[in-house]
């Protein structure tokens, strides 16, 4: 839960409630983008953050995501965050 | 086991185990009498059992497991009030995966849901609002728990429900900080602790003046780690120079993410909604002054407790620990998790007395699943 995971901006959803969609080891998902944003949301897309439990929490570069990728995939924290990705869509969808 | 020869960067591994064995024989730490060190974070705790760095490491080193998982710390009472919660049938109960197992008095989450009771495990609290959203005639009540981490998470996404008038959803806010329980530790007197390593991502949230009193009031060094395994040697590393130093300073070896002051709009956010408790009740740890976060009034429709009535908005209710049960000494560093009567006896990850042993942060699940530091093995 405290970990957190890289993620790239790949595209702004919901300008109003700073929504943004990033892809995250190959999977996309809504992140919330409150907290890196300093100037048009536009500027964000192609930027590397920390996603943490859906909010975008600090802006990183593309090496240090690399390797905390890498790093996080070690400890099965990428698989693992994925899987709370997808229970999260399923629980949206009522599939629980 | 790792090897550091299995790291991604073996040779600097190598490098540092190598400055920190030559600090630790400066300092004159050995086996007998090792040089604590408390990692607060439970992730850290994590990385260091799964890299094996307790067992590479310097042995005049002893890595202390903080109380720093959430999970882990949530009393039996908060647990119970969560299950009647989600047992009440207007009620959509959501909550971060990590708490499914943790047991209450009664049952856990994961056991209330096989009896029929409404939960969902959500990524996000902003999965939570799109259910309120979803579901006009339900109740939505989302589980906040963690420490700085996670509160403006919660946070923003309450400042959204507010902007949006959603009047069916609402927050059982069990969001805990950091700084607090350390001084409580600090306050002990039978704590030995010579140094801390501190939490990355609660840092990246409040940056790393709030640990100032750990070096100015108590002299003790604290350094705010990453997670990889090469981060947390050099962390480390860089606690021993300061005790060789005969220095106590807050250094941030985790400087790539943690800004000196933190992330103003998450801080602006927790200001915004959250004001701290006069007390919160720690599992294992017993009461802490202010070391808990509630919901502001101006945000009250949007606190479960108070639309429930629960919690402390109607009074504590006390739930004595388990008989024989040591997550508190363990979560202070008194004991390791096997010295714990119960480890591997009454409490093993199927049949689990504390959080300790289900959390993926806690150290009896760590010592369980990766076998434990030296101390395990003797
Ligand atoms: S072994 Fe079980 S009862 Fe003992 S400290 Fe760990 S979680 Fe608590």
């Amino acid at each position: 839960m405290c970990l957190g995971i890289p993620g790239q901006i790949v595209e702004i959803s919901d300008e109003a409630r700073m929504m943004a969609v990033a892809e995250v080891s190959g999977v996309r998902r809504a992140v919330n983008v409150a907290c890196i944003a300093d100037g048009p949301l536009d500027r964000l897309i192609g930027e590397w953050a920390l996603i943490h439990v859906g909010f975008a929490m600090a802006r990183i570069d593309e090496d240090e995501a690399a390797q905390t990728l890498a790093a996080l995939h070690e400890l099965g924290e990428t698989q693992e965050a994925l899987e709370q990705m997808a229970a999260g869509d399923a629980a949206l969808e009522g599939r629980v | 086991m790792k090897f550091a020869s299995e790291f991604r960067d073996p040779k600097l591994a190598r490098a540092l185990l190598q400055a920190i064995a030559e600090k630790a024989d400066a300092i004159g730490a050995t086996r007998e009498k090792p040089v604590h060190i408390m990692e607060i974070c439970g992730g850290h705790t994590h990385s260091i059992f799964r890299y094996g760095l307790d067992k590479l490491i310097h042995e005049g080193v002893e890595f202390i497991h903080g109380p720093g998982c959430p999970v882990c710390v949530l009393p039996r009472a908060r647990v119970d009030e969560c299950i009647e919660l989600a047992e009440r049938p207007e009620v959509i109960f959501t909550t971060f995966g990590d708490a499914m197992r943790v047991p209450g008095s009664t049952k856990s989450l994961i056991q209330a849901k096989a009896d029929g009771a409404d939960i969902r495990m959500v990524y996000s609290p902003l999965d939570a609002l799109e259910l309120a959203r979803r579901n006009p005639d339900r109740e939505v009540v989302f589980f906040g728990l963690g420490f700085e981490t996670t509160t403006p998470s919660t946070a923003l996404a309450i400042q959204q429900a507010a902007r949006e008038g959603l009047a069916n959803f609402s927050v059982f806010c069990n969001h805990i900080t950091v700084p607090e329980p350390i001084k409580a530790l600090l306050d002990d007197p039978y704590m030995m602790l010579e140094g801390f390593i501190g939490p990355g991502h609660v840092s990246m949230v409040i940056g790393f003046h709030p640990y100032d009193f750990i070096a100015q009031d108590y002299g003790k060094p604290i350094v705010v780690a990453g997670f990889e395994p090469t981060d947390l040697l050099q962390s480390v590393l860089m606690v021993l120079t300061q005790i060789e130093a005969g220095q106590a300073r807050v250094e941030n070896q985790y400087g790539r993410v943690v800004p000196e002051h933190g992330n103003s709009v998450s801080i602006a956010a927790i200001n915004d909604v959250y004001e701290k408790r006069p007390s919160f009740e720690w599992r294992g740890l017993g009461e802490i002054d202010a070391s808990g976060m509630r919901i502001r009034d101006a945000y009250r429709a949007y606190d479960a407790e108070e639309k429930f009535g629960i919690g402390y908005a109607v009074g504590r209710r006390e739930v004595p620990e388990v008989e024989g049960c040591a997550c508190g000494q363990v979560m202070t560093g008194r004991i390791k998790p096997t010295q714990c009567p119960q480890f591997g006896k009454g409490c093993t990850p199927e049949t689990a007395l504390g959080a300790l042993m289900v959390s993926s942060e806690g150290a009896c699940a760590a010592y369980w699943q990766y076998g434990g530091a030296r101390t395990a093995a003797e």
